[in-house]
């Protein structure tokens, strides 16, 4: 066990409804209903229009890795997973989004770029978080 | 045709950069700020503006300094924030809001005496979808995007490398520098490794120090000691605060706009530029803004600097001083940018590149966040 717990999020009204999709097992984006482009991260407007005509939409949970690094100094509560790596997830729909690659040893020859991951969760005290796995594998 | 009516006339540096435990963050832009003035041959009550970052920020360094200012720039967006105000220091100059602004940097980065860490909100973007995956500071983000490079343009690691061992040829030269020998691309590659693709010769130093400017308009500068460098050009953006959110992680969109915005202004083209700073808070660093700045193709600054093209001798000098990897980084390691371009335009750097007209200083600022250029010159176009 780590002496210290990961971070958790605290969310925000306007981010609230990405972490309770979460913590049902869904990654829910949100796209603008005027200009119809879907957008991460969560936020009170569209960053190609601006209109505040939002909706939320379910993800395919599907992406691929778009880059990563692999830190060798932890971070506080990730003491036991160091190395680690800190990645970038393509989503299928489009937008990008930080995440860890679970359920496999994170060395370069195993974190190949653009190889398919597909989203995971994890609790995070009271909150739930989406993480990737390489896809087609079973859940740890 | 540029307009070059806004100049720099004093620059200085703390007395000493490296390990200060001794001097306090507030002590550190006092010691820039009183040899910054001292050398453009000024008084501090000649000082009728302030330009800082929190924290101390510019009121308690005029407090601490006695300035009465009639302009204050606060502008914080990390390591770039000065190269910022001294955009914004032109602009007062010009509309009459200010005739002499001091531009004040210390920061005891390494000693972290009297310093404040700053922290984000727990409920802020960052903190909520960066945050939980661990990231650790400025290794564990502005690292993300090197390998979507490395990938789309072949960049080697052996390439990478090399830019600490030309940088530290620069180094060699500058007896300020904290390292000063000389390594091979050997020696960074068996380095320790700190955030995979990158080793610890890769990453800037952690220092303290500090430094200042005057600037002022040129028709104060001409009974004062210094020759004047002339501001021709300037240039700001920022692109995304979150890394993870870059638009294309190949290619800074913060370095192509805001250098883009000041070469137009100065009326330059690349083959008029004597000169490069460019941050490198990381090896990679240089490689996007030698491209983003359009100095080369995309995909090819790698092979640019392991041709010896940015080191001693070579065609485009670039980062002179030894940089943040072998000079100094304190954090927000911008100001030292700056100092070196004057440096070279007065003649007077201690690695100094012969017949410097115009120099470009590149920062950037909480990682790939935000950028500033300056573009600068010891004479009028």
């Amino acid at each position: 066990m780590s002496a210290r717990a990961k971070p958790a999020p605290v969310p925000t009204p306007e981010t609230q409804p990405y972490f309770d999709a979460a913590a049902e097992g869904e990654l829910k984006i949100q796209r603008c209903l005027d200009c119809g482009k879907p957008f991460f991260y969560p936020r009170p407007c569209c960053p190609f229009c601006a209109s505040d005509a939002l909706e939320w939409i379910t993800t395919s949970g599907r992406g691929t890795l778009y880059s990563y690094t692999i830190n060798h100094r932890p971070a506080p509560g990730f003491e036991q997973d160091a190395p680690y790596a800190i990645a970038v997830v393509q989503l299928s729909e489009g937008p990008r989004m930080m995440a860890n690659i679970v359920g496999i040893e994170n060395t370069p020859d195993n974190l190949v770029l653009d190889m398919d991951v597909e989203v995971t969760f994890e609790k995070r005290g009271d909150v739930t978080i989406p993480q990737f796995r390489p896809a087609g594998r079973e859940a740890i | 045709m540029a307009r070059s009516d806004v100049v720099i006339v004093g620059a200085a540096e703390t007395d000493e950069v490296g390990v200060l435990p001794g001097h306090s963050t507030l002590r550190l832009h006092v010691e820039g700020a009183r040899n910054a003035v001292s050398d453009a041959g000024l008084r501090m009550s000649d000082i009728d503006g302030i330009a800082s970052v929190s924290a101390p920020g510019p009121i308690q360094v005029a407090h601490t300094l006695g300035i009465k200012p009639r302009w204050i720039d606060g502008t914080g967006v990390g390591g770039t924030s000065f190269l910022l105000h001294v955009r914004h220091a032109v602009a007062a100059i010009r509309a009459g809001h200010a005739t002499t602004v001091l531009v004040t940097h210390g920061e005891s980065g390494r000693s972290q005496v009297g310093s404040a860490r700053g922290a984000l909100p727990a409920s802020s973007p960052n903190a909520q979808f960066e945050a939980p995956y661990g990231v650790l500071g400025p290794p564990t983000m502005f690292t993300i995007p090197l390998l979507r490079y490395m990938k789309e343009f072949g960049l080697t690691a052996e390439q990478l490398a090399y830019v600490p061992v030309a940088q530290r040829k620069w180094a060699a030269r500058n007896p300020r520098a904290r390292y000063r020998e000389p390594i091979t691309v050997e020696d960074v590659l068996n380095s320790r490794m700190i955030s995979y693709p990158l080793h610890l010769l890769e990453c800037c130093l952690v220092t303290d120090g500090g430094g200042a400017l005057v600037i002022t308009s040129a028709d104060r500068a001409g009974d004062l000691p210094q020759p004047p460098v002339h501001i021709l050009g300037t240039g700001e953006t920022f692109e995304s605060p979150l890394i993870s959110q870059m638009e294309d992680f190949t290619t800074s969109a913060a370095f192509r706009r805001s250098s883009a915005e000041a070469f137009a202004e100065a009326g330059i083209t690349h083959g008029d530029v004597d000169h490069l700073m460019i941050y490198d808070a990381f090896a990679h660093v240089p490689i996007y803004g030698l491209e983003d700045m359009g100095f080369v193709g995309r995909g090819e600054a790698g092979a640019f600097i392991a041709e010896g093209n940015t080191e001693p001798g070579g065609r485009l000098p670039l980062n002179t001083n030894g940089g943040g990897l072998s000079y100094t980084h304190t954090g927000m390691y911008g100001m030292f940018l700056i100092q070196e371009s004057v440096r070279q335009l007065r003649g007077q750097a201690a690695a100094q590149v012969p017949g410097v007209e115009i120099s470009v200083a590149q920062g950037n600022g909480g990682m790939f966040t935000a950028a500033g250029t300056l573009v600068l010159s010891n004479r009028t176009p």
